[in-house]
């Protein structure tokens, strides 16, 4: 504990009100310097191949990401018995599509209906199902967020555009456990036609957090 | 513990910057934390529970202002120090002035795709059954813990169904601890918003896993019809 402490006490900016942006400068060169340094030393000491460190961002900043989950979805609306699956063991049915592990070992998936909305939250952290969403974006990791989704969804939604009909209730999922939760949104009316990579395309990242709903007029462009 | 990155029902942060082509990195030294925290990760000397209770032990001033890759610098490096991997010397000058200490394994470049798809499951088996069923009220118990825990204070002495039974997991109180894994049946509870916040709620439900440990029976006459 005094370690933690005093590690990050000596480390720690301290922002004051008359923070300014040369103030925001220093600082993130600061850290810049720091971050170098770490990956310095501990390549020097061996304990990471710095490869490894380029694959991985890759991985996370190329490879991964929230069109993965949009497959997820599609799939569910084109084909009854994979959705049935889904809702029943999601860690399978996901992984049959390819998208397994760190973060995503425990998956469950949420069903929006005409009666119910689902909505994901990390209060405590910001745990997030990566293999199918990839890295969690800024708004899911920031503080309003997970202060407020479980106290005031209906006002969340509204800051990020969102009114629900009346009569529909808001189910808010926060993830305390390694269990990851993925919202299986409703299909935009009049979209039965289009074909599973065309219903794919709608399929926003927000739409599978339960801050958005599909956006029909990206079929358009199709 | 009771901290700050317990956030759940907090009312004083403003509004959301919704904006939905934020970048996932602000800066190149956000990527190389997120790959140099996995990656020391994967060398097997501390697990999830004790890397998030060591970001969880950070200064609060810090916590609020440090931003997310901020956070996950500081438990790292927190985290490197309290394992004896490096020295507080070393870490301020950035250069090795001790023996490496032994690791479990380095994470090669050839081994990133199949350790991040393998990923780490943390259901167990047990021979314990589970005390509570689908529909039971369970009362959340007024537990203070003080070192990491994953029961969120809103939900504390509050009633709620068991929705799902998702198995037994890792217990992370004991886990973050180094007490062994010590599985414990995790429950998805499902509280009325009235029950959390109060009767001015609006309609609706919250959802929070918790483990066995942070739940008692609910005594009937607690039990609304």
């Amino acid at each position: 504990m005094n370690n933690n402490e005093t590690t990050a006490a000596s480390k720690a900016s301290k922002p004051t009100h008359e923070h300014t942006h040369d103030h925001e400068h220093s600082h993130l060169d600061e850290t810049e310097l720091r971050v170098r340094a770490l990956k310095s030393l501990l390549s020097e000491k061996g304990y990471l191949d710095p490869e490894a460190l380029n694959v991985l961002i890759d991985t996370y900043q190329h490879q991964v990401g929230p069109q993965n989950g949009a497959r997820v979805v599609a799939r569910a609306w084109t084909d009854s018995t994979f959705k049935q699956w889904l809702l029943e063991d999601a860690s399978a049915a996901i992984a049959s599509l390819g998208f397994t592990g760190r973060q995503g070992e425990h998956m469950v998936v949420v069903e929006n209906t005409s009666d119910v909305h689902n909505m994901v939250v990390c209060t405590l952290c910001s745990c997030y199902p990566w293999p199918v969403l990839g890295l969690p974006p800024s708004w899911y990791k920031s503080a309003p967020y997970r202060a407020r989704a479980v106290s005031d969804p209906v006002g969340v939604l509204a800051e990020f555009g969102i009114t629900l009909p009346t009569g529909k209730s808001i189910s808010v999922w926060d993830s305390t456990a390694e269990v990851r939760y993925l919202v299986l949104p409703e299909q935009p009316a009049n979209t039965e036609h289009l074909s599973e990579q065309q219903l794919g395309e709608l399929v926003t990242r927000n739409s599978m957090i339960g801050t958005g709903l599909p956006d029909p007029a990206s079929a358009v462009s199709q | 513990m009771n901290g700050v990155h317990d956030m759940g029902g907090m009312q004083c942060f403003g509004p959301i910057d919704t904006d939905a082509h934020a970048p996932l990195f602000h800066n190149d030294w956000e990527k190389e934390v997120l790959a140099m925290a996995l990656a020391m990760g994967a060398t097997g000397t501390w697990n999830l529970d004790q890397s998030r209770a060591a970001r969880e032990s950070l200064p609060a001033s810090y916590y609020l202002n440090a931003g997310y890759y901020g956070i996950w610098l500081a438990g790292l490096e927190s985290l490197l120090i309290t394992h004896e991997l490096i020295t507080e010397a070393e870490l301020h000058s950035g250069t090795s002035q001790s023996e490496p200490r032994s690791v479990k394994r380095v994470l090669a470049a050839d081994k990133v795709a199949s350790a991040l798809a393998a990923g780490a499951p943390v259901d167990r088996a047990t021979s314990a059954q589970p005390l509570f069923s689908v529909g039971d009220t369970v009362t959340v118990r007024n537990l203070h813990c003080p070192t990491h825990t994953r029961l969120p204070a809103y939900i504390r002495q509050r009633a709620g169904q068991v929705f799902r039974i998702h198995g037994a997991h890792i217990f992370p109180d004991a886990h973050a601890l180094g007490q062994g894994e010590d599985p414990r049946w995790l429950y998805n509870v499902r509280f009325d918003n009235q029950e959390l916040w109060g009767d001015q709620a609006t309609t609706g439900h919250v959802h929070v896993d918790c483990w066995e440990p942070y739940l008692e029976a609910t005594k009937p006459e607690n039990v609304n019809s």
